[in-house]
């Protein structure tokens, strides 16, 4: 008995301390640092480094920015996250359709956003979002619809955001669901047919359910990393205008490497930790009922 | 000591680094005293540093100057990780008020034996942006960076709209300033146009700050504590939000004017406070149809011209550096009046040498004598480190006051209060007896 569970042990060994080095001991370390104050002035000198217990905690907890942040994180979230898979989705439905044609290009065509690079493709963005000289203010002229100063208005900020962030990662889970699509076994469609089912009917009753599974798994995983939202705010508007478009991570980000106050900055990252958390647990109940039922 | 301080600094980062804070770079320091030079500069200034550079090695043919470029909106993070690894560079541009933060951290080299052994006299500075580069230390007050290039804001104006409202000069005071905006904006309502006094960026620090500069002291017992609440910043507030409370200018963000100088040519806004860069920049862009209509002026005080802010960019030597006289020998080359003088003939960055205002392309060029006369009078802004953070608060505040979400007493209370929590370190690093701003 015990030989195995040395050898499993010694197995396992590598991938172990890997873990332990570049998981468990940092975040250790995040939440050792997320109970002091460590600033500006403990990098300078570490006697001035003091252990604050969880004043860091109630002090985000009553910064009116946090609450901001963390309301337009789940703006992002709740817009983003249903428009990204809705659009992943319909992308997956249109790839599998009986009638698609030049599949291989269009696959390849509608992932290719995934593989750029977000701040050369940022730049791009900037240009179709311009007021004056964008696309998308040239096209919404062509139907009649005034310019829209989509990163200069704190009104339209998020939904560029949302718009962008959107365009850039639907094509992963459009192959996972693409995937899953043709999984589903033609016979069903042919039976649904023959007990004279619609396309609407098909997608409801046949297609969708057959999808949830696939669908629960990548509205996780997409929610969790929605929730980490700071790579298009930093390159595109700095968290402007008026804080409209600053994330909790974004939040994160400048009181650590702006300001300095890491100790500030832990704490953040261990409270979106917690919600990221919360989220997904729900989400994972929510999938496991209905599915005890069927 | 300091090593083993250091020591402990480098193990409490090996914690750090899971939050990505050292940058271990392999372009970092050789510690042999005969290599090139590492000089960090940013933006344009860094291009253009390039092309001095030939002159300096003429004079050093020993020496090499390695720049490198960067970004401003990078700089700041770059500069601290770079210290957290103890990579930085041999000498630097900094951002006159990032000097507090690195004096904190003790990384500068105190420049002022350096200053009395060269041919640089202090005296030749503009007094009150030389100040900027002084901090204290338990030692006394030390000079830390020499003045590179300089920036204040002060008005541009339309003379022809400010001539047809009735005025023949720029207004010296507020009460001028109130009464030759009132008249602009009465002018421009009575022909059906859309006209204002004055544009102020809603999202731009910089104006009220100068204004508030005029009326007296932002921080309250030695840089510990807020002093928005009191009468001093409250006048300047009261003076900021009326203009806007008036009508008598733009409730907007410079994003969501989308084109200043156009702007400016069409008559939205006779005045615009701003800094010595569109000098630059609105000789490129009006048309010549405007161009004899503009001018600048020194910024209006309470009674009579008043103070700005001291701005611009220094070179500092940093403390680690095992090049220290090369790379002094590179400063005091360009802090010589010729080569700021070339300097600014390259960048339109106005010179903090009174010498080097003696070329004929400064002292004959009206729109930069408004800046050598505002220059004598600029102030410094609080040294602290935490002080860039505050700036930016003081105008999301300012902004609440003018929007009237809130009232003023209540936001100066408030920006009170959230300032006394930031600087709480600092009085509890002065209770026990620690010099603030410099390190120990």
């Amino acid at each position: 008995m015990r030989r195995p569970g040395a050898i499993g042990w010694a197995l396992a060994a590598p991938a172990l301390v890997v873990i332990a080095v570049f998981f468990a001991l940092p975040v250790i370390a995040g939440l050792a640092l997320s109970l002091t104050d460590f600033d500006l002035y403990a990098l300078a000198d570490l006697s001035t480094l003091r252990f604050v217990g969880l004043a860091n905690y109630g002090h985000l907890l009553r910064t009116p920015l946090f609450w901001q942040a963390l309301g337009n994180t789940l703006y992002f979230v709740a817009v983003g996250v249903p428009v990204s898979i809705g659009l992943s989705l319909g992308a997956a439905l249109l790839l599998n359709s009986r009638f698609a044609r030049w599949q291989p290009f269009f696959r390849t065509a509608l992932f290719a956003p995934v593989v750029t690079t977000v701040v050369a493709v940022a730049v791009i963005w900037r240009y179709l979002l311009h007021t004056r000289y964008g696309l998308i203010n040239q096209a919404l002229a062509a139907i009649g619809v005034d310019p829209v100063d989509w990163l200069g208005d704190p009104h339209w900020s998020m939904p560029a955001i949302i718009l962008f962030a959107a365009w850039r990662n639907f094509g992963y889970n459009m192959i996972i669901l693409l995937a899953a699509l043709q999984a589903v076994p033609r016979e069903l469609y042919e039976s649904a047919r023959v007990d004279g089912a619609g396309a609407l009917r098909q997608f409801t009753d046949l297609t969708f359910p057959m999808l949830t599974p696939t669908l629960v798994m990548v509205g996780i995983m997409t929610i969790s990393g929605y929730f980490q939202l700071f790579a298009e705010p930093y390159v595109m508007t700095q968290g402007g205008p008026l804080r409209s478009t600053v994330s909790v991570l974004y939040f994160m980000y400048e009181e650590g490497f702006r300001w300095w106050n890491l100790g500030n900055a832990s704490a953040v990252a261990f409270l979106l930790f917690v919600v990221i958390f919360s989220v997904s647990w729900v989400l994972l109940r929510f999938d496991r009922e209905p599915g005890s039922n069927a | 000591m300091p090593t083993r301080r250091r020591a402990l600094r480098r193990l409490a980062l090996g914690g750090v680094a899971a939050a990505g804070a050292v940058a271990t770079c392999g372009c970092g320091h050789s510690d042999d005293p005969r290599g090139p030079l590492n000089f960090w500069a940013m933006g344009r200034e860094a291009e253009v540093v390039t092309e001095l550079l030939p002159a300096f090695y003429a004079r050093h043919p020993g020496v090499q100057v390695r720049v490198q470029q960067l970004p401003w909106t990078a700089a700041h993070e770059k500069l601290l990780t770079a210290y957290a690894g103890g990579a930085l560079p041999d000498l630097c541009q900094l951002g006159n008020t990032w000097l507090p933060k690195f004096t904190a951290l003790d990384a500068l080299e105190p420049l002022d034996a350096l200053v009395a052994g060269s041919r640089i006299q202090r005296e030749d500075y503009f007094a009150g942006i030389l100040d900027t580069n002084v901090m204290a230390t338990p030692q006394g007050e030390r000079l830390f960076g020499l003045p590179w290039y300089v920036d204040t804001r002060l008005l541009f104006y339309r003379t022809d709209l400010l001539r047809a409202a009735g005025f023949g000069h720029p207004p010296q005071s507020w009460a001028e300033w109130l009464t030759a905006m009132r008249a602009i904006k009465q002018r421009a309502d009575a022909r059906g146009a859309r006209g204002y006094g004055v544009l102020l960026p809603l999202n731009e620090p910089d104006p009220l700050f100068a204004l508030a500069l005029q009326q007296g002291e932002l921080l309250a017992e030695n840089g510990t504590r807020g002093a928005f609440a009191k009468p001093a910043f409250r006048r300047a507030l009261d003076f900021y939000a009326g203009i806007f409370h008036e009508g008598l200018a733009p409730l907007m963000t410079n994003t969501q004017v989308s084109n200043v100088w156009d702007e400016f040519a069409r008559g939205l806004f006779t005045f615009y406070v701003s800094g010595p860069w569109n000098i630059g920049e609105f000789r490129r862009h009006l048309p010549p149809s405007a161009q004899g209509d503009w001018a600048t002026a020194p910024l209006p005080g309470p009674n009579g011209p008043g103070v700005s802010t001291a701005g611009g960019s220094s070179l500092v030597l940093f403390k680690g550096s095992p090049r220290k006289p090369a790379a002094w020998q590179l400063i005091e080359f360009l802090s010589e009046p010729a080569t700021m003088q070339r300097f600014h003939a390259l960048t339109g960055n106005l010179p903090p040498r009174r010498s080097a205002w003696r070329s004929a392309a400064l002292a004959n060029d009206a729109p930069s004598q408004a800046f050598a006369a505002q220059l004598e009078r600029v102030r410094a802004a609080p040294k602290i480190p935490e002080w860039e953070r505050i700036f930016q608060e003081m105008q999301l505040t300012a902004e609440r006051v003018v929007q009237r979400t809130q009232s003023a007493d209540a936001a100066t209370q408030q920006l009170d209060a959230w300032t006394d929590a930031l600087l709480e370190k600092r009085r509890w690093l002065r209770a026990r007896g620690h010099v603030v701003g410099a390190g120990t």
